[in-house]
């Protein structure tokens, strides 16, 4: 084959290469402008401070659904994140290679490819159908199953990046193995878990299928965790399959908090992550 | 040290080894729970109906006749079109920011395509409703249909609201999944590799087909049955766009339904036993296809990218 052919077709891959890149962002960018255009012409105060108003009526707000989701995931983080990080603490500090750790780490990964739907329905028929209602605490427990192995995979890859020799500095010293996790390792790591923690919380405050029926959704106020409650993503759901052109509107709004609130937590956490790595 | 603290030191070191090795075993647990827990569930349906719920094709909830094939027939058409258009592009992708881009470009490139997995689910489906279908059926698919009309897959009114619009949707679902493992497995190739194939003189793209692709084929199969399994089991995106009609047509504009969002849909209307333990037999097929998948996946991504060939583990 003749040179010039050979970066002729060089070149012609590499701009094969970065046009599928370009072509990639497109779709990012048009949902990206279409919720930034749709969503602040819709959104105000009111937005924030009331609730729905009845179908086919203009205004009103969604301020139960975001305190909802804010409700379901912190309910979650409480549950999933200890579970998460202890987890992670045995897979790195006392146990690394036996065959238990490598099954938890399989399921680990494999966990994190169940749909979440499933998570819904296996909260539906062993909660929700045992307490004879819909509730906050049975959505917060499908995020929670959601979260776990995020989680778990986030804080294990930041204690594997704590040096060994601290670990060692340690054990000369004579420090209990307790001690040395919990105040020289954790600490150390402590951003990098956060950082992780973050994602993870960003991750679920999105997720709508396992709170469709855990949680419900619910136009008004909820009074208790046992009963059902909003959520953001299950109202912008409500909204977007509905006939109703004001509520199109209050879903276009609806998306443009949400990822928002997902946007900035991602770039906080990617941000403190870079700031200690450097 | 005295005696007394060392006691409780290693009552402490004892506690917390066991608390951490309860929550590891949890997470074993916690997986064949929900796998119980849904076979258990199902069985009035699995019993009644036995193979036939596969490949029965009425769904009709008022008889009490299940069959899931329509779903599954949706479900398959629409991931299998989201890969026929994720694939290329998400390894493009990766190929570009691992081999091409320069460090800062990469930066930017790799967060935006993150964000891109970031976006919510339901947000994805709003913009299909009010963008993605109209522009499919104004322009798209009465496009597709004049020019290659001829192929059953084109055929019909359209409708917008089907299975392009749902395979497309996935498609940008799936394909920062697809990029992500891709770039990973490609990142673990030995950097010696790399170099040899350019100090004999090979181009960047002959060193990508030669010396980078090959090493990186199994890990990049992984992240393509990753994708696959996240694309068979999303469900708000494609509830809202595909139109919802147990039917099983050959045309890609027509309305059709999928595992996912029959759930989703009707999970909540299920006033009987068996109508819903059928539904939740339509999810045990879904846990059982994305188990398995997501277990070949890991081996073949563990293999590359953590695997024994010296020099590649990043630990």
């Amino acid at each position: 084959m003749n040179d010039r052919l050979r970066k002729y077709r060089n070149l012609a891959m590499m701009s094969i290469f970065t046009l599928a890149t370009l072509a990639a962002l497109v779709p990012l960018f048009g949902v990206l402008g279409y919720v930034v255009k749709n969503g602040f012409s819709a959104l105000n105060l009111e937005f924030f401070i009331h609730l729905p108003k009845a179908m086919g009526l203009s205004g009103g707000g969604m301020a139960n659904a975001i305190v909802g989701t804010l409700i379901m995931v912190l309910i979650a983080s409480i549950i999933g994140i200890p579970i998460g990080i202890l987890t992670a603490i045995y897979l790195t500090e006392y146990d690394r290679n036996s065959w238990l750790s490598v099954a938890v780490r399989f399921a680990t990964d494999v966990l994190t490819g169940i749909p979440s739907i499933i998570v819904g329905i296996v909260i539906y028929t062993s909660v929700v159908l045992k307490m004879g209602h819909f509730s906050a605490l049975a959505g917060g427990l499908s995020l929670a199953i959601i979260m776990i192995p995020l989680i778990i995979r986030s804080t294990e890859e930041m204690l594997k990046l704590v040096s060994q020799s601290i670990r060692e500095a340690g054990y000369a010293l004579g420090i209990s193995k307790r001690i040395i996790i919990l105040r020289i390792i954790l600490p150390t790591a402590a951003k990098g878990i956060i950082t992780g923690a973050m994602l993870a919380v960003a991750r679920v405050s999105g997720e709508t299928a396992p709170l469709l029926f855990t949680a419900l959704g619910n136009q008004y106020w909820a009074r208790s965790l046992n009963e059902p409650i909003a959520a953001l993503p299950v109202q912008i759901y409500q909204y977007a399959t509905s006939p109703y052109k004001e509520w199109h509107q209050q879903a276009w709004a609806g998306s443009l908090v949400l990822i928002s609130m997902v946007i900035i937590l991602n770039l906080i956490a990617r941000l403190a992550f870079r700031s200690r790595s450097n | 040290m005295s005696k007394k603290t060392k006691l409780t030191a290693s009552i402490g070191d004892q506690t917390l080894r066991s608390l951490t090795l309860l929550m590891a075993i949890s997470v074993l647990v916690l997986m064949a729970w929900m796998g119980w827990q849904m076979y258990y569930s199902a069985l009035p349906s699995i019993q009644k109906f036995g193979f036939s719920f596969i490949t029965g094709r009425v769904w009709d909830p008022v008889k009490e006749q299940f069959g899931a094939l329509p779903f599954i027939y949706g479900t398959l058409v629409t991931s299998l079109l989201a890969l026929l258009i994720a694939t290329p592009i998400g390894l493009g992708v990766a190929i570009f920011l691992n081999e091409m881009a320069a460090s800062k470009v990469r930066m930017v490139v790799a967060f935006l395509v993150e964000m891109l997995a970031a976006i919510p689910s339901v947000v994805y489906g709003l913009w299909g409703i009010f963008v993605l279908a109209p522009w499919l059926r104004e322009t798209v698919e009465p496009g597709l249909a004049k020019w290659f009309g001829f192929i059953p897959l084109f055929q019909g009114t359209p409708a917008g609201f089907g299975m392009l619009a749902g395979g497309l949707i996935l498609a940008v679902m799936i394909l920062p999944t697809i990029a992500a493992i891709s770039g990973e497995v490609m990142a673990a190739v030995p950097n010696e590799q790399r170099e040899a194939a350019l100090a004999l003189g090979a181009t960047k793209w002959e060193m990508i087909r030669l010396a980078v692709l090959p090493y990186a084929k199994s890990g990049i199969l992984g992240g393509i049955m990753l994708g696959l399994g996240r694309a068979l089991g999303e469900t708000m995106a494609v509830t809202m766009l595909i139109g919802n009609r147990p039917d099983i047509l050959p045309s890609l504009f027509a309305p059709a339904y999928s595992m996912a969002a029959v759930i989703a849909n009707e999970f909540t209307e299920a006033t009987n036993t068996l109508y819903l333990s059928a539904l939740v037999e339509i999810g045990l097929i879904l846990f059982g296809i994305t188990l398995i998948l997501n277990c070949f996946a890991r081996i073949l991504v563990w293999s590359v990218a953590r695997g024994p060939k010296g020099g590649t583990s990043n630990e």
